[in-house]
């Protein structure tokens, strides 16, 4: 069994190999990245990844399947939404510190 | 397309993705994610998913990437500097042999496999049943349905956990105003946000009607209003609500409930989720708009955060 294309590359395997190569690469910043809000902005690069691999093997030679686009729009739509709560968790994190002597001062003025 | 075109962009696309994440400013980082975000959505143009690159650019490059640049800059004022501490070379060099071998394993696997349209070729003949021509929708609304039901739910759901994030003592508040911090620029996102609202709002009811025939849906449209909503914010034309308005409440379940009442009345016709005969474009194309509301205002509320302390709360607010 042959692992490569006989015939020339298709597009939906130039693009599913970019998908490939971008997952890695988004993993590979999640690790080395120490920051939270840049691990975020990799997990969304190995989401796009992800959606390229499925929209690319998809891509027959004369239409793109239906079926992955809409897996795909739906996969946005979460990863949005993972984006925002996790944005949101990493700037209530970096309040953190603060707010034990925030809510210890103004307990007694209430 | 030519091959030279994709390889280029692919090209592309990795170059702006390694900058992205590897360049040491966060601001260039996410001004070269929302670039590789609109490479993408040109990839997918190019893959002839119309209704993907919609959603990729809309919601992939632009919410995401506000997301993060107002992540970014309430870090800033919360004094973390968004610098990336240093990374021990073990746990490089481990990570970089762990993710070539992936990379290769993930390409040769997906060089195995040959690309196929083949579901295409089954939902083409069953879309006339439905009354619309764009399968995307198709499979969205009516094949699959039960997935989008369950996204809109989830998007909801990520909107209660952001909330969720609010002290208690800024519970039921107002988000953060997104407001900009120099007087003229913001004078300008006021006075772009007054005219570009009602656009918004024209151009996303147009994209949930061309989504049943052309590229287009709720999905897109609801980010096009909640761009509309949040520039407008930003500029100061609206005010961002308070969380325990019952009308807001009512404006980001409608959608979900309403999709879920029409699926359960399905049952009458057969099943969950299963469209009367004759009904499926009036059944779908209600679902759409109601989805869209919902989807516009989540998406703003979910950019604009949790409700935060330091906005004025009204003495009337908690008799709990």
């Amino acid at each position: 069994m042959e692992l490569l294309a006989p015939e020339p590359v298709s597009a939906g395997h130039i693009y599913a190999v970019t998908g490939a190569i971008l997952t890695a690469l988004g993993f590979y910043a999640f690790i080395v990245r120490r920051h939270a809000l840049r691990q975020l902005l990799a997990v969304n690069v190995v989401g796009a990844g992800v959606f390229l691999i499925l929209g690319g093997l998809g891509r027959g030679p004369d239409a793109i399947d239906p079926m992955p686009q809409a897996l795909v729009i739906t996969g946005i739509v979460v990863a949005v939404a993972l984006t925002a709560f996790g944005a949101a968790m990493i700037v209530r994190l970096a309040e953190a510190p603060r707010s034990p002597d925030q809510g210890k001062a103004g307990k007694p003025d209430a | 397309m030519s091959g030279a075109f994709d390889l280029i962009l692919c090209l592309m696309i990795l170059g702006t993705a390694g900058i992205a994440l590897f360049v040491r400013d966060a601001l260039a980082a996410i001004a070269f994610f929302i670039a590789f975000g609109n490479l993408m959505g040109l990839a997918w143009l190019s893959l002839g998913a119309v209704n993907v690159a919609l959603a990729e650019i809309a919601i992939g490059a632009g919410v995401t990437g506000i997301l993060l640049i107002l992540a970014r800059a309430r870090l800033l004022a919360l004094g973390d500097p968004v610098h990336s501490g240093d990374t021990p070379t073990w746990l490089w060099l481990g990570a970089f042999a762990a993710c070539t071998s992936f990379s290769v394993l993930l390409a040769a696997t997906v060089l195995s496999i040959t690309p196929e349209s083949g579901l295409d070729r089954v939902v083409a003949p069953l879309m006339p049943g439905l009354g619309i021509e764009n399968r995307v929708t198709g499979v969205l609304l009516a094949f699959r349905a039960y997935d989008t039901l369950l996204e809109s739910f989830v998007l909801l759901g990520a909107l209660v956990a952001v909330w969720s994030l609010a002290p208690a003592r800024a519970w039921p508040g107002r988000p953060a105003e997104p407001r900009m911090a120099d007087g003229q620029m913001h004078q300008v996102a006021g006075a772009s946000g007054r005219v570009l609202l009602p656009v918004a709002l024209v151009m996303a009811a147009y994209l949930v009607w061309a989504g049943s025939d052309l590229p287009g849906g709720a999905f897109q449209a609801g980010t096009v209003l909640a761009g509309g909503l949040m520039l407008a914010a930003m500029g100061g034309a609206i005010g961002l609500p308070r969380s325990d308005r019952p009308l807001l409440r009512a404006a980001l379940v409608l959608g979900p409930l309403v999709f879920l009442a029409i699926g359960l009345g399905g049952i009458a016709a057969g099943g969950f989720l299963i469209y009367p005969k004759g009904l499926a474009k009036a059944l779908i194309v209600t679902i759409e708009y109601t989805l869209f509301l919902s989807i516009g205002v989540t998406l703003a509320l979910l950019v604009a955060g949790p409700p935060v302390a330091d906005s004025p709360v009204p003495d009337a607010g908690g008799n709990g």
